[in-house]
Order: structure tokens, then C-alpha cells, then sequence
């Protein structure tokens, strides 16, 4: 069957911890030579998750599911109790992405198990490495819509990398090792395994290492070299490139690697919402974030690019604008370690599968052989071009006209304070914007967002998952008030599980995000984003509902407000002085500060606006 | 749009089906047929899909099937180089005055006579699409009652096998 072995994976640490894993007959034999009887197959998949080095699962128990938390009383796996199944997907997210190592929850059939759905969604689009394991009804009773009975198997098909339903307690060791295996390698991603109740408390034996039976899974890690030479030659030669970095380079764990092509190409960088800290914002090859919201350099380096060299990114709509517009005159180079990804969006002129470490390590030396033939490009005047744009479109904001506090001011000071070794989670909105511009990010595994699904309420359950996988740094969740109050329970979890996040919750009393389009789509008709109390005129209530501090300190956390410019590196400076408890600084700021630059939905990157209504004039001399 | 045969081996397990399927509705792919069945190894089944669809688009249907865990292997088959048959079974209204001529247009097109009575014919063929067409449209004037065909199944031609020795070249998983 399968010889894959866990080299060259995305995620090398959960990779290494399942280097027990043989896949040959040998090891079969060997291990099949001392099996443990006589266990229950709820034991078999607790054992099953020690031997694999599962440090922490997130989670909450339930009648299905209920076996397995008996031996897991005992174990050496800590479970952190959740107040909701969502929570706990989105804390092993953030767990994995801080860490690097595969995530695990852990849920009832069910409701439970459905309320992961989110999460397994929000692994799959932004490729997490998680593993969820669902209780499911006795096998006896699948398909009689049994109480708490769902597919989820099939609900979670097209959300999860793979799955399994397991009906054999035997095969529990098995079915753990190749989830965390499919988890954690190739692309990485989310892998449900669903047990019903009569599996977990069968009599069974349990055997480690097991064999791993993936016969049709087998990704492509290393990068063929003839298109590793090809990509080399194009770079050479290009006047105007990009080096366009995805988040794949921040999975497959590439940052060194990356700044040595960046170095020796001598080629601007823009790194995507996820890959934010791949490369550090403070060297001055790297322009910055594209797409959507990007900097109005970054967005146009890519439109203006005689070539595109794309490292596990994958020409999301948010990044290319409109897509038949979309750098009409750039060659594309496009490597990742999903064949599937490349030509979906862009057709790309060299394509490269494989491993972005891999592909970059092999890439540096190529080019430095076009180099010592003597083919050196000259970018001295692409170089001058971007330049200039940067100088006359730099990221910028305006203070809010009525006097109220600047929200992209509040974030800028957090990042100042809290600094680059601070790690960062968002939710989804403004501040998600506001976060990716205005923080400076320069190590890898510091910044955390849902980007593809964007799934409002994930920044406090992942920085809760974060703050556990990394307990001396200092773990921020940056927040709207509208994601806040969707999963805003899990600081239960964090203060009584002695997690102790941050939360600077940016409280403009409105889904901000949404409003926004409002005021430049809908006439400012503000239908359905008010979050606050409002009078009949729809002016704001002098009532707060609710009261951010109030709540926080009613879950267990420390609760702090700020109101003014004057007061908030004061409030920053004494959350980080809290230690031993979850922080809640309810930052209350404008409604109407707005996202700059943008790029209309369906709009083309050409047509992107450095602030409203205001249209950038590109010298287009030499480009 | 083009029809395209896709010979797909795939292992032998529960919801291998549902997750093919799924994956074409999501991605907004149409089938044209698709058929299971049991191969020579008990292990693996073989889904022979039918797609309409342009070569770039084709593509990112293989990618994207290939990314399946339980994919073992993915051909297409180029119509000129398989063989390539469909199962009909078609109820005839078969009067007296008319059944003459039902019999001998089954025998123009070597299908076989499976079930009879007073009323109706039965008739089973086997063949390519478009002699199976061409069957059902000679017998329409006389009234079909019900019909059931199956997918496409199809085999390259030659000694070649998708997974013996000398096998058959899989659409290319890397780009």
C-alpha cells in the first residue's frame, strides 16, 4: 500500500511527532508482537492521541462522546472545556497556527458535532491543521434519526480534507494516525473522525505504531526542476516582478527561505492577509499587503508586473480584484503544493507543485546560476516607480471629524506597545482590515485571522487556542464588537482555565464593516448594522448594551474602558501589565471611520481608490 | 463543450460515491453519466464519468478528483483509443399488427428480446451512445413505455491496464 512517509511536510513538527508512524509490513508485524488487550476502544483513542503527541484537545463532552472523556480523565492529554463546540474548533486553529502542530477538538454527535462546522470550514479555506473528533449514536441506531443524530460525516464532506466514520474499534489507532497524517501534510487542513458510541465502549486491542492505508494520498512535495530552472530564467529576465507570498510559505514553515530569495532577487514582496509576518514589514522589499483593502503600492506593483511569482498563494478574488483585468501584463509563476490551486484562477505560465520550503530552497540556488551567468536584472527603475508611489500613497488615516477616537489609531498604538513578539487574532471586519495594516508584523505565526471563510468570532476561541500552544507570549485578540458578542463565552474558558488573553475590543456600536458598504453602496441607508441602542431619530442611547466591562468582569476577566486619544497607551500599558487573568479593553470609537484604500467588490485593481473618492495618478513612464 | 470520459479508480470503501458526486455539484461540474462497479481487485471500484466540459475546466475537475484521498488514479479516455458501451433496456408497445417490425428493428441493431407479452416487448441492447440513440429513435413512432439505460463503462484498448505493468498515463496530478 502507501510508503508516504511525513517528509516534506507543511506542518514539520506534527509531521515529526508521527514519525512513530510506519507505513511498512515490518513495522506491522512488529508492533502487532505486543498489542494491549482487553482496553475499550474510548482507551484505544485516548492512547491513540498520546502516542501521536497531542498535548491539548478543546472541547466539550456529551451522551455520544461521553466513553471517551473517562480515560481521558487520566490521561496526560489536557482537554480544555469549552462553553461552545465552536469555540473549540476555532482554539485548536489558533492553537496550530501559533504552533504549528495539528489542533485538536473534540464534540458530541449532533448538535455538537454540527456546531464545528464553522470552524472545519474555516480550517479547510485558510488550510489549518486541525483534527476533530465527533461522538456519533451506536452504530445500531445511524440512519433512524436517533436523538442527537447527524450525518456529520456527510455534512462535513465538503468542508474537511477528509473523514472517517470508524465502525470497528480496531481501527481507532489507525484512523487517528492518518487523520493527524492528512492533517498535516501535503496542503494542510481540517480531518473530522467520527466514532459512534458502541465503538468507543467495544472491547478492543490497540497496537502503535499503526499502518497508515492512504493509497491514493500522496503529495507532491518536491518541486520538478525543470520548472524550478524555468521560474529561475523568467526572474532573470524580468524587469518589473513580484515575489507575491502567500500563506502557504508561513505552512510549510519557509520564512528563511524566503528571505533569501528575496535578497538575492532584489524583487519587491507583498505578502497576503495570510501571510502577514512571512517576511518582515520593516525590511524595505516588502511592499505590503494586496487585495481588497491592500496599500495601494502593493496592489498596483502586482497589476503592473511584467511577472508574478506566486509561493503558496492562491489568486483569491479578494487579491485579484477583477480577474480579466488583473495584471494584464505579468507572466505568472505559480507554486504550490496544491496542483489544484494552479491555473484555477490565473493561468500560469511556469507552474511549479511542490513544497514552498522545498520549492524556494531549490529556487535560490537556480537563480544564483542565471546570476553568475551573468543574467542580473536591473530593477533600479521599477524600483524608482514603486518608490514613488509609496511616497505619495502611503497608508494613512483620518481622525474621525466628530471628535470620537480613531480606530486604526488604537490598533497602531497596540502594535507599538504590545510589539512585534506579541501574537495577533482578529475576527472578521474592520478591525480584521485595520489589524493587517496597521500592526507591523515581523516574525511568522504572529498574526491569525479567518481570511478565506472569514468567520466573524473566530479572534477570541483562536487566541485562547494560541495563548495555551504559546504561554510566554503575549497573545492579543483584536475584535469588533460585533464578532465579540458571538463567542465572547470562551473568556469563561480562558479565565478559569488560567488562559490569559487580551481582548482590545474596537466597540463602534455597529457591524462596521457592513456599514461601510452602506455608506458608499446603499445611501447610508443603515439597514440592520446598528448594534446599539438607538432613539427613534436613530441617534445612539446614552445606555450601553452591553457594558463591554461589565460583561468581561462578569467572566472572570479584567475589564477596562478607553474613551479618548489621550488615554489609550495608559489602558494598553496596564493590560500588559495583567498577567494572571484575561483582559477586556473596551476601545470605544467612531462609527464612521472607514477602510482605505479599497477595491470595489468586482471592481478592477486598476480602478482601486487610496481614500474615498480620491483615485491615485500613476506616473506610468516606464511601466 | 466537449464530452470527456474519465476512467477513475477508486477504493472500495462506504461514501467514495457521495464524495465524487458531492465534489462535482460543489464545483460546479456537470455529469453526463457515471458509473460504478467492482474491478479485479476487490480493493478498488472503477467510476466511469461522463463530463461535458472544455479542456481547462476538465482539468480542474482531475485536480480537483485527484485531491480525494480515497482517488487512487484517474485516465481519460479518448473515445477513438477505448471501447466504450452503454446498457438500454427498453419496453416497446409491441401489438400483433406491430410486432414484426420491432423484432426486426432489434435484430438491425442486435438487441436481444428479454421479456414478452401480449403488449409489450422488452428489448435489452448494448452499444455506444449513439447507436443506442439511433435504436430509441427508430422504435419512438412505435411507443416507448419505459426505458433504462445505464452509464457509460469503458475500457482503453490495447494490453495496457490503469494498474498493471505498462499502465495506462494518469492525467498528470502536477499541473
Amino acid at each position: 500500500m502507501t510508503s508516504t512517509t511525513p517528509s516534506g511536510s507543511a506542518t514539520r513538527e506534527a509531521a515529526e511527532a508521527l514519525t512513530g508512524v510506519e507505513t511498512t509490513a515490518r513495522s506491522v508485524e512488529e508492533a502487532a508482537a505486543e498489542p494491549l488487550t482487553g482496553l475499550t476502544g474510548a482507551q484505544s483513542l485516548v492512547r491513540s492521541l498520546e502516542a501521536v503527541g497531542v498535548e491539548v484537545v478543546f472541547g466539550i463532552p456529551g451522551g455520544a462522546i461521553l466513553p471517551a472523556y473517562d480515560p481521558l480523565f487520566d490521561s496526560r492529554v489536557r482537554h480544555v472545556l469549552v462553553r461552545h463546540e465552536q469555540g473549540a474548533g476555532h482554539a485548536a486553529q489558533g492553537y496550530a497556527s501559533a504552533t504549528g502542530r495539528v489542533g485538536v477538538c473534540i464534540a458530541t454527535s449532533g448538535p455538537g458535532a454540527t456546531n464545528l462546522v464553522t470552524p472545519l470550514a474555516d480550517a479547510y479555506m485558510d488550510s489549518v491543521p486541525i483534527v476533530a473528533i465527533t461522538g456519533q449514536v451506536p452504530t445500531a441506531a445511524i440512519g433512524t434519526d436517533a436523538f442527537q443524530e447527524a450525518d456529520i460525516r456527510g455534512i462535513t464532506m465538503p468542508i474537511t480534507k477528509h473523514n472517517f466514520l470508524v465502525t470497528d474499534a480496531r481501527e481507532i489507532p489507525q484512523r487517528i494516525a492518518e487523520a493527524f497524517h492528512l492533517a498535516s501534510t501535503g496542503r494542510p487542513g481540517p480531518v473530522l473522525v467520527d466514532i459512534p458510541k458502541d465503538v468507543l465502549q467495544a472491547t478492543t486491542e490497540f497496537s502503535w505504531p499503526p499502518r497508515l492505508d492512504l493509497p491514493g494520498y500522496k503529495p507532491t512535495t518536491r518541486p520538478h526542476g525543470k520548472q524550478v530552472r524555468e521560474a529561475a530564467a523568467l526572474i532573470a529576465a524580468a524587469r518589473r516582478p513580484v515575489l507575491y507570498v502567500g500563506g502557504g510559505v508561513l505552512k510549510a514553515q519557509a520564512t528563511a527561505e524566503l528571505a533569501e530569495l528575496v535578497e538575492l532577487t532584489g524583487a519587491p514582496v507583498v505578502t497576503t492577509l495570510m501571510a502577514r509576518g512571512a517576511f518582515p514589514d520593516s525590511h524595505p522589499q516588502n511592499l505590503g499587503m494586496p487585495g481588497m483593502h491592500g496599500n495601494v503600492t502593493a496592489v498596483t506593483a502586482l497589476q503592473k508586473a511584467d511577472l508574478i511569482v506566486a509561493l503558496g498563494a492562491r489568486f483569491d478574488d479578494r487579491v485579484t480584484g477583477q480577474l480579466s483585468t488583473f495584471a494584464p501584463n505579468a507572466k505568472v509563476v505559480h507554486a504550490d503544493i496544491d496542483p489544484a490551486e494552479i491555473g484555477k484562477n490565473r493561468k500560469a505560465d511556469v507552474p511549479i507543485v511542490g513544497d514552498a520550503r522545498e520549492t524556494i530552497a531549490e529556487l535560490v540556488p537556480a537563480l544564483r546560476a542565471e546570476h553568475e551567468a551573468g543574467r542580473t536584472p536591473d530593477l533600479a527603475s521599477w524600483w524608482a516607480q514603486l518608490d514613488d508611489w509609496r511616497t505619495r500613497y502611503p497608508l494613512g488615516y483620518d481622525w474621525p471629524e466628530d471628535g470620537s477616537l480613531s480606530p486604526q489609531y488604537v490598533i497602531e498604538r497596540l502594535g507599538a506597545i504590545a510589539g512585534p513578539d506579541a501574537v495577533y487574532t482578529s475576527g472578521v471586519g474592520q478591525h480584521q482590515m485595520w489589524a493587517a495594516q496597521f500592526i507591523r508584523y515581523e516574525k511568522p505565526g504572529t498574526w491569525l485571522n479567518s481570511g478565506g471563510l472569514g468567520t466573524m468570532g473566530y479572534a477570541v476561541p483562536a487566541a485562547m487556542g494560541a495563548k495555551y500552544g504559546c504561554p510566554d507570549t503575549t497573545v492579543w485578540a483584536i475584535d469588533g464588537d460585533g464578532c465579540f458578542q458571538m463567542t465572547n463565552q470562551e473568556l469563561a474558558t480562558c479565565a478559569i482555565e488560567g488562559i490569559p488573553i487580551k481582548v482590545a475590543l474596537i466597540n463602534n456600536g455597529n457591524l462596521g464593516m457592513v456599514r461601510q458598504w452602506q455608506t458608499l453602496f446603499y445611501e447610508g441607508r443603515y439597514s440592520n448594522t446598528k448594534l446599539h441602542p438607538v432613539d427613534a431619530e436613530g441617534r445612539p442611547k446614552p445606555v450601553r448594551i452591553p457594558d463591554f466591562v461589565a460583561l468581561a468582569e462578569a467572566l472572570g476577566c479584567v475589564g477596562l474602558r478607553c474613551e479618548s486619544k489621550d488615554d489609550v497607551d495608559a489602558v494598553i500599558e496596564k493590560a500588559m501589565a495583567i498577567d494572571d487573568a484575561p483582559v477586556v479593553i473596551d476601545f470605544v470609537v467612531g462609527a464612521d471611520a472607514q477602510v482605505w484604500p479599497m477595491v470595489a467588490a468586482g471592481a478592477s485593481n486598476d480602478d482601486i481608490l487610496a481614500a474615498r473618492g480620491l483615485r491615485p495618478v500613476f506616473g506610468d513612464g516606464q511601466v | 463543450m466537449s464530452r470527456h470520459t474519465l476512467s477513475v479508480l477508486v477504493e472500495n470503501k462506504s461514501g467514495v460515491l457521495a464524495r465524487v458526486s458531492a465534489l462535482f455539484s460543489r464545483r460546479a461540474f456537470n455529469i453526463e453519466s457515471l458509473a460504478v462497479g467492482p474491478t479485479e481487485n476487490p480493493d478498488l471500484s472503477r467510476m466511469t464519468i461522463v463530463v461535458d466540459a472544455e479542456s481547462q475546466p476538465l482539468e480542474q475537475i482531475t485536480k480537483q478528483l485527484n485531491k480525494l484521498v480515497e482517488v487512487i488514479k484517474i485516465v481519460e479516455l479518448d473515445s477513438a483509443a477505448a471501447v466504450q458501451r452503454e446498457l438500454l433496456l427498453v419496453k416497446v408497445r409491441a401489438p400483433m399488427a406491430d410486432r414484426t417490425q420491432v423484432l426486426q428493428t432489434a435484430e438491425l441493431f442486435r438487441a436481444r428480446v428479454v421479456d414478452v407479452n401480449t403488449d409489450t416487448v422488452t428489448l435489452e441492447a448494448t452499444g455506444t451512445p449513439d447507436k443506442l440513440q439511433a435504436l430509441l429513435a427508430v422504435l419512438a413512432p412505435l411507443g416507448i413505455k419505459e426505458m433504462a439505460q445505464s452509464g457509460t463503462v469503458a475500457l482503453g484498448r490495447g494490453p495496457r491496464s490503469m494498474s498493471g505493468a505498462g499502465t495506462l498515463r494518469p492525467v498528470d496530478r502536477s499541473a
